[in-house]
């Protein structure tokens, strides 16, 4: 590369303090290779090809989707909630609430899991089947679990549970030896604690 | 909404462009939009200009918006109509240009059949616009357009789709009038002024400050430029414009240090690299600005305004964010430095432009050119000519671009005092944007002097639009810099790739004269020094199309340059400064 020279350049101060950045766009406060998980809410208008919209973004851009759900929850049915469980970096979070915030049938978008207490539920179908021990066994665990059977086989049982999506993974990984055969979840709905709404 | 619809859909939508204030479409007819062109036909309010590919229809309406500020109309049919506008939608969607694109659709009851000429539009443009439409009723006609416009142009402008089934235009539909509002789309125009006071204390603060601004301030119209010359004035503060920037800021003016970036100004870059605060004001920290992200600007403050809540902390963090409309913000910056009396720092100013000047005296865009006759013509000199010459021109002047060295050429040597008179394809990088673009703006601004700086590797790419300069007797000149290579490509070859130059080479290229000739244009050429004035002269002085086909030193590189990957002050600098070597790296390889 003879002919081509590299410039010095002036004092280079070293940046020190963290960011503090306004108060609306959220902070950044995280060291940016911290991962957390974020439950988001999207309240949409309920329009054709809303949905491929919402998951052409996260996938368009590399973003990560744990779980999402969507229904109408208007009456009429004008509006639909979208709720998204992704993870991130605190920057790459940021960028998700506002890259989904500037899509144009989009009313809100909420981090649950930021903005104050939230419940999360997903409601799963299980189905488990054998006979014998291993039979009896689901049962008195499913008991534990509180899910309910909701149909049953001499050779099987539908299990119908609903919680958080850990409790949800501690029952089918306890199912998995007991003749686990089919399971189907409905993904995370979530809502704030208290009377904040979206 | 009125009761009784009594005009066919194809009517009631040229109704809503007109209601609109649309005066020109850009586009090409086929069988999904026939209703549509019939309807043209039989009216008067709205001109159509035929092109002759569709993706040229999507350039000339960008040039066209990014010349007036108004939206660009672009209509075309389905399947590959839709399909051929995608690069030009995309493109606008990068650059923020605000352009409505109505694409013809097979009836709604075909949809999903793979009839003839279907394809799935607002699937396809889904990613490339900044919303679409699907009309499947006759009373969401109206609306949809109406809509349309309002989100083409609210906000972060970008393109928009209206996706129209034959049977929605042939069929009867009510005609709405244009309604204020939108039920969910509401972007925030007015700046915080809690944010504005962060901003003004973190500036007065400053002993070396930098203000670094982009397309936004083009995009809030010429009264953001205004301010934006006010705040600096102000203030003394250096001043630097991304490639999509330039023209916002007199380039003229001394506190104006260049285009900073990949291919910008040492003194841009390395104030950049050394300022303790930094204000941004409608620019996004692209890669091409940034350079490597961990080495971007670590010492300074930084103040980001934009309009987009995502553009900011999307690469860098920043310490203060001012979500708004750059003029709006800029108007509040000049009111609140006017209103806050709290000193500066005045002797650190100083200090800090003694530095700046000291780096502004390595003339980084310096270049050699031989004068003696029969000398090859260097690139830079070329636009230089073009620069000077047109000075003694007594009209507006626009300056479109391709993508490749002469863009950043003329970027470099071409000084743009106003907005709104550059137009080039900044975040997506098309080839073959610069003819139709110019197109555009020539059909905006009839009596101005517009010119194409091309490659003679990009124009090739949507060199078909010289029909439609004919047609419409379009003056548009084309001033190509033939080195007859793809030079960017063959840059990066002989920088990152042992001098392979796969590909690059040009080979069999047409003759330009005897094909500006074929589209009853003027061609001429200039092979040597002594001819570039004569020809340059020539071509402004003849006023209808001519390709100016420029013979260029093929092996001139473009500096500056940071390479991918490295810093702002890793840049390296060209032949004219002798000195170690290079600062290309590794990593920056498998960078773009």
């Amino acid at each position: 590369m003879a002919g081509l020279s590299r410039p010095s350049g002036g004092p280079l101060p070293r940046r020190m303090a963290g960011t503090t950045a306004g108060h609306d766009v959220e902070p950044t406060h995280m060291p940016d290779t911290t991962l957390r998980s974020a439950t988001i809410a999207v309240l949409v208008e309920n329009e054709p090809g809303i949905l491929a919209r919402v998951v052409g973004l996260f996938s368009g851009r590399g973003y990560n989707i744990d779980s999402l759900t969507v229904a109408a929850v208007e009456s009429g049915g004008a509006r639909s909630r979208i709720n998204i469980v992704t993870s991130g970096t605190e920057m790459v979070i940021q960028q998700i609430k506002a890259q989904l915030d500037r899509l144009v049938p989009v009313h809100r978008v909420a981090d649950l899991s930021l903005e104050g207490p939230h419940i999360a539920r997903e409601m799963a179908l299980i189905k488990v089947t054998g006979v014998g021990e291993k039979r009896v066994e689901a049962l008195r665990i499913a008991d534990a679990f509180r899910a309910r059977v909701i149909d049953a086989t001499h050779e099987s049982f539908v299990f119908e549970l609903t919680g958080g999506t850990d409790k949800l993974d501690a029952f089918i990984d306890l199912m998995r030896h007991l003749g686990l055969a089919e399971v189907s979840r409905t993904g995370v709905a979530a809502i704030a604690r208290g009377v904040r709404t979206i | 909404m009125s009761a009784d619809p009594a005009h066919s859909g194809a009517e009631v939508l040229l109704r809503a462009l007109k209601d609109q204030g649309v005066e020109v479409i850009f586009g090409y007819p086929g069988g999904a939009v026939l209703p549509i062109y019939d309807a043209l036909f039989q009216q008067n309010a709205i001109r159509h200009v035929l092109v002759r590919h569709e993706q040229g229809a999507v350039h000339a309406a960008e040039g066209y918006a990014r010349s007036t500020g108004k939206v660009g109309v672009v209509l075309v049919t389905s399947g590959p109509g839709a399909t051929n506008a995608v690069t030009g939608l995309t493109d606008a969607l990068m650059d923020s240009i605000p352009v409505v694109c109505l694409t013809g659709q097979v009836p709604t009851h075909l949809i999903g059949n793979d009839a003839f000429q279907e394809a799935d539009t607002t699937g396809i443009t889904r990613p490339a616009t900044k919303h679409n439409y699907l009309v499947k009723r006759p009373e969401d006609l109206a609306r949809a357009v109406h809509e349309a416009f309002y989100v083409a142009q609210s906000g972060r402008p970008g393109p928009v789709v209206i996706d129209l089934p034959k049977d929605i235009v042939i069929g009867k539909a009510p005609y709405a009038p244009p309604a204020s509002g939108h039920r969910s789309y509401r972007p925030q125009t007015e700046p915080d002024h809690g944010q504005i006071a962060k901003a003004i204390a973190l500036l007065k603060q400053a002993k070396r400050p930098m203000i670094y601004t982009g397309g936004g301030v083009i995009n809030a119209g010429p009264v953001a430029s205004a301010a934006l010359t006010q705040l600096v004035r102000m203030t003394g503060f250096p001043i630097t414009n991304t490639l999509m920037g330039l023209g916002a800021y007199p380039a003229s003016d001394p506190q104006f240090l260049g285009m900073l970036g990949m291919h910008g100004t040492y003194e841009a870059n390395l104030a950049m690299h050394g300022c303790d605060v930094l204000l941004a004001i409608g620019a996004r920290f692209d890669d091409r600005v940034t350079g490597r992200l961990n080495a971007f600007s670590q010492g300074s403050k930084k103040i980001h305004a934009d309009i987009d809540p995502s553009s900011i902390n999307k690469n860098v963090p920043v310490d203060v964010a001012v979500v708004g409309d750059a003029g709006r913000t800029l108007e509040a910056l000049v009111a609140a430095w006017q209103a806050d009396p709290t000193p500066f720092d005045r002797p650190a100013l100083t200090a800090w432009w003694r530095q700046i000047d000291a780096w502004r005296a390595k003339e980084s865009l310096r270049f050699t050119q031989d004068m003696k006759p029969g000398s090859v013509i260097k690139p830079q000199h070329a636009i230089r000519r073009l620069y000077e010459l047109t000075r003694a021109v007594q009209k507006d002047i626009f300056i479109t671009t391709e993508v490749g060295q002469h863009q950043m050429w003329a970027a470099q040597h071409f000084r743009f005092e106003q907005p709104n008179r550059w137009m080039t394809s900044g975040g997506l990088g098309t080839m073959g944007y610069g003819l139709p673009a110019a197109m555009g703006v020539q059909i905006a601004h009839p009596d101005a002097l517009v010119i194409d700086i091309a490659g003679e590797a990009s124009v090739l790419m949507n060199i078909q639009e010289m029909g439609t300069l004919a047609q419409y007797r379009l003056p548009v000149k084309v001033f190509i810099l033939n080195n007859q290579y793809m030079g960017m490509v063959r840059q990066w070859q002989e920088l990152l790739h042992g001098g392979r130059y796969s590909e690059s080479y040009s080979a069999a290229l047409p003759d330009f004269v005897k094909l500006a000739d074929s589209f009853h244009a003027v061609g001429l050429r200039a092979e040597s020094i002594d001819q570039l004035d004569d020809v340059i002269r020539e071509m402004l002085a003849i006023d209808r199309a001519v390709i100016a086909d420029i013979a260029v030193d093929p092996k001139e590189n473009c500096f500056p340059m940071i390479p991918s990957g490295a810093a702002h002050n890793e840049m390296i600098l060209g032949a004219e400064h002798e000195g170690e070597a290079a600062g290309i790296i590794d990593e920056g390889l498998v960078l773009v």
